[in-house]
């Protein structure tokens, strides 16, 4: 519709404001069926497992060296930022209590699905938007073959399985560090300093962490092949289907976060 | 090769596309498309870049739907079949895109073997193999098996593209601009390796082009889209004894390229 000519009363700046309204609930809905069709694919055979465990290789073995970095450097950063803190109130003690309910709780998952966004997300992006414009799930499509199961459902699968695994391993990673960090400032030793970490972490820290990393784990997926899978316009879309891949993943794990946070605190 | 005239049995249509019409967005890009195609002949569609000849076989193959009209393809309504049976009938329709749509990630075994495994799921490993290096003969690319496919020539790409659609022995061919991009040698390969696999696999084929020396090499019929309709349907050179003054400036200026 022309603004212009059309109606009198609908301005050029109306126009293209409800035009991006129709296209972010086009989207939301697209999104919604894309998702639907991931669960009405997933329990119907024939199922990839070779597939699946080909992308949990790929989503999980592959990200370790980068995780293992990250987790090893935000232990030992966040110890030495809370000293100072704890020291003016003689509490170095309960440094280990702290960094265990920080990093179990909230830095494990966040750092680790962060990562993962940017990593595996733009990855996932990238790879099925160029096997989109280069007719390559088409050609699956007509080789009487379910792109969407092979593509889409095990890279899902994968990242939903995998994510909660890092996070555990980036927890233990991340305790590793901070441990150095207090054995070489306060002498504590290895027994002492993960008995209290384990005192202080309880059933429901555990199981929050995981359903939490399962759920970032699953919209990493959704959202990496979402974007890949509908992608269009050459290596622009490409390129288009990595980055939005990205920052629609790093924000739906903040907004998710947020609420799950919220949720696990009305049951503490 | 010089290609020789076949007997075509004109009552046995495999495929019957009636009043075919799709549109994208406000662009009508087929407008009432009639088209028959008979069993064991290579049909040629010609026409211009853009005027929905690349539409015209994805509709065949199911991956467009058309906004109104009939597509049958072995007697099956593609429109309205389940996605079980669509899935079936694309084991009997090979779609060769005009970019190969190659699997870059995949070796070019994997590539072939890739469809042969995900529908024969019970097939052994010498099977497989044997089925491999039987259309890579046939395409005459059997030194290329453990090669990626970002190493291999633009007609290498395309005849590895037509092996992987043989591989699972259709009854129809669907060729997308085979010999775009390729050289003039490459081209006569690529025509001459159509009317091999139409002779040796006893297919139906349609082949979309804008190149004439590809429809007068491979085509025992020539369809010419235009306008989004089919303006002369015929031999090479009954449709361009026409003095339809698109049709001529098609021809000429294809020739004096």
């Amino acid at each position: 519709m022309d603004p212009n000519t059309e109606n009198p009363n609908i301005t050029p700046h109306k126009y293209v404001v409800s035009k991006r309204l129709d296209n972010m609930f086009f989207s939301i809905y697209h999104a919604y069926q894309f998702v639907l069709r991931f669960f009405k694919e997933v329990l119907v055979p024939p199922y990839e497992f070779k597939e699946i465990i080909h992308q949990c290789y790929e989503v999980g073995y592959k990200s370790l060296p980068l995780i293992s970095l990250t987790g090893f450097i935000t232990g030992v950063v966040f110890t030495n930022q809370s000293r100072p803190s704890l020291a003016n109130f003689g509490a170095t003690s309960w440094l280990p209590s702290l960094i265990s309910i920080a990093i179990i709780r909230a830095l494990a998952p966040l750092v680790t699905a962060l990562i993962a966004a940017g990593k595996v997300g733009s990855n996932m992006g990238a790879e099925l938007g160029s096997m989109k414009v280069t007719e390559q799930i088409d050609a699956m499509e007509v080789s009487a073959t379910n792109p969407f199961k092979y593509l889409v459902v095990s890279r899902i699968l994968a990242t939903t399985f995998m994510i909660p695994i890092l996070v555990m391993y980036t927890a233990c990673v991340a305790l590793m560090g901070a441990f150095l960090s207090v054995h070489s400032n306060e002498q504590t030793s290895f027994a002492m300093f993960f008995s209290q970490v384990f005192d202080t972490i309880s059933f429901l820290d555990i199981f929050s962490t995981t359903f939490k990393s399962t759920v970032f784990g699953f919209t990493i997926g959704v959202v990496g092949c979402y974007h890949g899978y509908n992608s269009s316009k050459g290596t622009e879309g490409v390129g288009r289907a990595a980055n939005s891949a990205v920052v629609a993943a790093m924000f739906l794990i903040f907004v998710e976060e947020i609420v799950i946070v919220q949720i696990v605190n009305a049951f503490r | 090769m010089v290609k020789k005239q076949k007997l075509i049995d004109r009552t046995n249509a495999v495929i019957s596309i009636k009043d075919l019409k799709k549109s994208f967005g406000d662009l009508a890009v087929l407008r009432g498309v009639d088209l028959e195609v008979y069993q064991g002949e290579n049909l040629v569609v010609l026409g211009r870049s853009g005027t929905g000849k690349s539409v015209l076989i994805k509709i065949i193959s199911g991956l467009l739907l058309p906004d109104h009209g009939d597509v049958d393809v072995l007697g099956q309504s593609v429109e309205h079949l389940s996605t079980k049976e669509l899935m079936e009938l694309r084991l009997k329709v090979g779609f060769s895109f005009q970019n190969s749509a190659l699997y870059d990630s995949m070796t070019v075994r994997q590539n072939l073997e890739f469809p042969l495994v995900r529908n024969s799921r019970n097939l052994k490993r010498k099977q497989i193999n044997v089925e491999v290096e039987s259309v890579l003969e046939a395409v005459g690319l059997s030194q290329t098996i453990e090669q990626m496919p970002s190493e291999l020539s633009g007609g290498q790409r395309k005849r590895i593209g037509i092996a992987r659609t043989l591989i699972l022995r259709p009854e129809i061919m669907l060729y997308d601009e085979p010999t775009a991009g390729l050289d003039p040698i490459t081209c006569i390969e690529i025509n001459n390796l159509i009317n091999e696999v139409q002779e040796k696999y006893k297919t139906t084929s349609i082949i979309i082009t804008h190149d004439l020396t590809c429809a007068k090499e491979t085509g025992d019929r020539i369809a010419m889209l235009l306008d989004g309709q089919f303006a002369i349907q015929g031999t090479f050179d009954e449709v361009f004894a026409s003095q339809d003054d698109r049709i001529q400036s098609f021809y000429n200026y294809n020739f004096t390229q």
